[in-house]
């Protein structure tokens, strides 16, 4: 996808402090000197390829409930089938295959943790790889969107 | 409508998407039958309790472009994790870092992720910042080569 400089320029304010106003893309056209329909239509035609994957809150997961990163030693000829399997569940947002040894990587969310927990007791009783179990200690990055340039 | 339900219902739609029309609180006020006023404050207090971390358009990389995804996992000695993830943190080409715990077969504690447009270009920014910042720790690079799920997560 080709993104010109105002592209750029409208992502990189969409992603954070969005205006809690009645009318917020008027307030960003007043701040970005950009027509209020053409960030309209440009979001919508973002979001329609893809490229912007929802308008919404990201929350803490601390507190929003409980969350973990869980990674499996798949087999290489098995992974599809296994990713199918953990992509299967609602609890999964995030499902990648990696270059490791440990080649699946994903994150489980619940309300709590007893909820992370019967995700990852199901998948390694379906499938009994390695499994690891990587919740988090501590976060350092207050996420501020991804920085295009 | 009651506070804890109205609370778990704008999570509901806070977490799905809210959508790109002029007034988009508006909209959801309609759906959660109270008025346009109590549904941007109510963001406003999700913000200040720390609860929403953030607000607005989430991206997907790769259909901008920014195709090379590389997870760098470190192994850092426990009193210095603290001190080495600042630096990662600050650092421009990394957009998040946790740390997390060691199990048997896996020693690395820090994680953080790069994206870039091509994986040359994330080597090469892992590259300056471990110069920039003296982190000469044991690490790997965990690029990811197929994405079978991505969508924001659902906690209620």
């Amino acid at each position: 996808m080709k993104l010109s400089e105002q592209d750029r320029q409208l992502l990189n304010r969409v992603q954070q402090d969005f205006p809690l106003h009645p009318e917020p893309f008027k307030v960003l056209s007043d701040q970005l000197g950009v027509p209020e329909q053409e960030i309209l239509d440009r979001l919508r035609s973002l979001e329609q390829q893809n490229a912007i994957s929802r308008f919404g809150a990201v929350f803490n997961h601390h507190r929003a409930g409980a969350s973990t990163l869980a990674a499996l030693a798949i087999p290489e000829h098995e992974i599809e089938e296994v990713a199918a399997f953990v992509s299967s569940f609602a609890e999964v947002n995030h499902n990648y295959q990696r270059e490791h040894e440990f080649n699946l990587w994903f994150v489980v969310n619940a309300t709590d943790q007893k909820g992370v927990e019967k995700v990852l007791n199901q998948i390694s009783a379906t499938y009994e790889y390695p499994l690891l179990d990587l919740p988090m200690v501590k976060g350092y990055h207050i996420d501020l969107g991804f920085p295009l340039w | 409508m009651v506070a804890g339900v109205l609370e778990y219902e704008l999570r509901k739609i806070l977490q799905e998407g809210l959508p790109l029309v002029e007034k988009p609180y508006q909209e959801i006020a309609r759906q959660l039958a109270v008025s346009e006023q109590v549904v941007i404050e109510k963001i406003a207090e999700l913000k200040r309790q720390g609860l929403i971390k953030r607000f607005g358009m989430v991206l997907r990389h790769h259909e901008l472009g920014y195709a090379a995804n590389c997870m760098v996992v470190w192994d850092i000695p426990d009193d210095r994790v603290d001190q080495v993830a600042e630096r990662l943190a600050n650092s421009a080409c990394v957009t998040l870092c946790y740390q997390r715990p060691r199990r048997d077969k896996w020693s690395y504690n820090l994680f953080c992720m790069i994206h870039g447009k091509e994986r040359a270009q994330v080597e090469r920014q892992l590259q300056e910042m471990i110069e920039a910042h003296q982190l000469d720790y044991p690490h790997q690079l965990l690029f990811s080569s197929r994405r079978f799920k991505q969508r924001g997560a659902r906690y209620v």
